[in-house]
C-alpha cells in the first residue's frame, strides 16, 4: 500500500506561478490518497482564479491510459502554465515525460508502507521516498533514476551519459539536467543543498 | 596548516595522492612519502579508492602528519552514513588534520566488495554542507557540539574534460554554495577543454587545481579511455605513448606529457595535484620538468 500526503500549502501555491491545470490520480484503491484536504485546498486555487481545469481520474501512471484522459482536457492544459498533479511520485514522472516542455509538479510526497505496492509501474518508478523531490528535478525520479539516489546532482561517474555502475544505463542526472535545459529551468539547479530524510514518519519531519 | 591559506597568499598549490595498502605496513608509504614528496604542499590521502577496501584514510593521515607532512583528508559517502562522518569529522579535527576533500566517492559495485551495501546517505554537496554546520559548532541533527568546534579547510573535486562538463559545472557551483573552499580536478589530458572549463568556473571565485595522472604507457591509457569517467586521453598522445616502447624512453614520455599540460594550463589555475598510482618516485622529476 502507499500514502500519498499532500506537500505543505505554502509548497503548493508557491509551485503555481501563474494559472495550473490540476490532475488527481485516484486510481489504486492500495493507495491512500489526502481527498478531502486536496480538495479544499482545490477549491481555493479555484477561488484565486489560478486553475484552467481539474480531472480527477485513474492510472495516470499508464501512458496510454494518461493520454485518453487527458485528451479532452488539452485546451485547458494549454492555457496553464504548470501541471499539478496530485498523484504517487510515478503518475507525475509518467506525466512529466509526456509534457515535456511543461512545468509538471508534484503536490504530494509519496511514503512507504508495508505489503503490496499498487500499479506496477511500466516504464517509472517511485521509491516512496516520502519528500518528493520531482519538483526540483524537471519530474524525474531521482531516487529511482540515479544509482546512488543522489539529490544534489550528478557524481563524476558518468561517461558518454552513462551511468558508472551500469553502462546500459543512462545517468540519471544527466537526463535531469537535460531536462532542465529543455523547460528553461537550470535555475532549480541552484537551490539549496539537499538532505535526505529518511525519518518519514510525522513525528520526526 | 590549512591550504586554503596558501591560496589566499597567491601561492601555486602542488599536492600529490596516496593510497593506502590492503594491509596494516604503512612504512613503505611514509617513506616513499617523506622521500618524494616532503617538497610539496600536501598530500591527499584516498578513502578506500575505487571501493577497494584498504587500511582507513584517516590513520593513514595521522601518520603522514607524524612524519612532518601535510595530509589532505579524503572523505567518501559511499561507506558511512552521517553519524559515522560526522564523527570521523571531529575525530580528525582531534587529531590536527586541517584539510579536507569531501567526495560522493564509487559506487560499491566497483570495487573488490559489490556485495556491500552502498550508503550514499549524503552526498558531497551534504556533506560540505554538514562540515559548515560542525564549523558553526552544531551537527546536522541540529544539537550543539561541545566545546570549541572544528575547522577545515574544505576540498572537493570536479571533472573538467567530462562529457557532462556543464552538468559537472552546476554540481560545483552547489558546491561552492555548500561550502567548499578549493577544487582538486579529474585528470586533464586536454589542455583545450581545461583552460575552456576554467574559463567558466572562474566566476565562482574558488581555487582550482589541476589534476594530473602519469600517463604510464599506451595501454594504461586506453584503459583510462574505456573505462574511466572524464578521461580522454586524445589520440596523438596515445601514438607517442607507443612509440615510447623502447625501453631507453620508458616512462618517459609519460612525464614529459603530464609536464607539458601542466606548463600549458598553469597560466589558468591555482595549483596542480598529482595522481601518481605508484610512480610518487617520479613526482619530483615531473615538477622540475614542469618548472615547479
Ligand atoms: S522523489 Fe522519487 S521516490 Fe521520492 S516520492 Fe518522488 S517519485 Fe517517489
Ligand atoms: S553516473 Fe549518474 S546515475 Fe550513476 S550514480 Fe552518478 S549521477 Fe547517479
Amino acid at each position: 500500500m502507499l500514502i500519498t500526503q499532500l506537500k505543505s500549502k505554502e509548497t503548493i501555491v508557491s509551485l503555481v506561478s501563474g494559472k495550473a491545470f490540476i490532475i488527481n490520480c485516484q486510481g489504486c484503491k492500495e493507495v491512500s490518497f489526502p481527498e478531502k484536504e486536496a480538495g479544499e485546498l482545490q477549491k481555493e486555487l479555484v477561488a484565486d482564479g489560478k486553475v484552467t481545469g481539474i480531472i480527477t481520474t485513474d492510472y495516470i501512471c499508464n501512458p496510454k491510459n494518461m493520454m485518453l484522459r487527458l485528451q479532452p482536457y488539452m485546451a485547458e492544459i494549454d492555457a496553464a502554465d504548470t501541471i499539478l498533479v496530485f498523484s504517487c511520485g510515478v503518475g507525475v514522472q509518467t506525466v512529466a515525460e509526456y509534457f515535456e516542455d511543461k512545468k509538471v509538479c508534484a503536490a504530494c510526497d509519496t511514503i512507504e508502507l508495508p505489503g503490496y505496492q499498487g500499479v506496477t509501474p511500466l516504464q517509472h518508478d517511485c521509491d516512496q521516498c516520502g519528500e518528493c523531490y520531482l519538483n526540483l528535478t524537471g519530474g524525474i525520479c531521482p531516487i529511482t533514476a540515479c544509482s546512488k539516489s543522489l539529490v544534489n546532482g550528478q557524481c563524476g561517474g558518468s561517461k558518454n551519459g552513462k551511468c558508472e555502475v551500469d553502462p546500459n544505463m543512462e545517468c540519471g542526472w544527466e537526463r535531469i539536467y537535460r531536462r532542465l535545459e529543455k523547460l528553461g529551468r537550470l535555475d532549480l539547479m541552484k537551490c539549496p543543498t539537499q538532505v535526505r530524510n529518511y525519518a518519514t514518519d510525522d513525528e520526526v519531519k | 596548516m590549512k591550504i586554503t591559506e596558501l591560496f589566499k597568499q597567491g601561492e601555486f598549490v602542488v599536492s600529490a595522492e596516496v593510497g593506502p595498502p590492503k594491509g596494516i605496513n604503512v612504512d613503505h608509504l611514509v617513506e616513499e612519502a617523506k622521500t618524494y614528496l616532503s617538497g610539496i604542499t600536501a598530500v591527499n590521502v584516498t578513502d578506500n579508492q575505487s571501493s577497494v577496501m584498504r587500511l582507513g584514510s584517516l590513520a593513514t593521515c595521522k601518520v603522514l602528519k607524524d612524519a612532518g607532512l601535510t595530509p589532505i583528508y579524503q572523505l567518501t559517502c559511499r561507506d558511512r552514513n552521517r553519524i559515522a562522518l560526522q564523527s570521523d569529522l571531529l575525530s580528525a579535527a582531534m587529531l590536527g588534520i586541517e584539510n579536507v576533500l569531501c567526495l560522493t566517492g564509487d559506487h560499491t559495485k566497483m570495487g573488490d566488495h559489490p556485495q556491500a551495501k552502498p550508503v550514499f546517505d549524503l552526498d558531497s554537496v551534504s556533506l560540505l554542507h554538514t562540515i559548515k554546520l560542525l564549523e558553526e559548532g552544531v551537527d546536522l541533527g541540529g544539537n550543539k557540539l561541545v566545546g570549541e568546534p572544528p575547522k577545515f579547510a574544505k576540498g572537493a573535486v570536479v571533472s573538467p574534460c567530462s562529457d557532462s562538463v556543464d552538468a559537472q559545472l552546476a554540481k560545483m557551483e552547489r558546491k561552492v554554495a555548500a561550502g567548499a573552499e578549493y577544487f582538486q580536478t579529474q585528470a586533464v589530458y586536454e589542455p583545450e577543454k581545461f583552460i575552456q572549463f576554467m574559463e567558466k568556473a572562474k566566476q565562482f571565485g574558488v581555487p582550482v587545481q589541476l589534476g594530473i595522472v602519469i600517463p604510464k604507457s599506451a595501454g594504461m591509457a586506453k584503459f583510462m579511455n574505456d573505462n574511466v569517467a572524464g578521461i580522454h586521453v586524445p589520440d596523438e598522445m596515445l601514438a607517442e605513448l607507443r612509440a615510447d616502447k623502447e625501453k631507453t624512453k620508458a616512462g618517459i614520455t609519460g612525464i614529459e606529457i603530464a609536464a607539458r599540460i601542466i606548463k600549458e594550463c598553469k597560466p589558468y589555475c591555482q595549483g596542480v595535484h598529482i595522481m601518481a598510482l605508484g610512480w610518487e618516485s617520479k613526482v619530483p622529476a615531473l615538477l622540475e620538468l614542469a618548472g615547479l
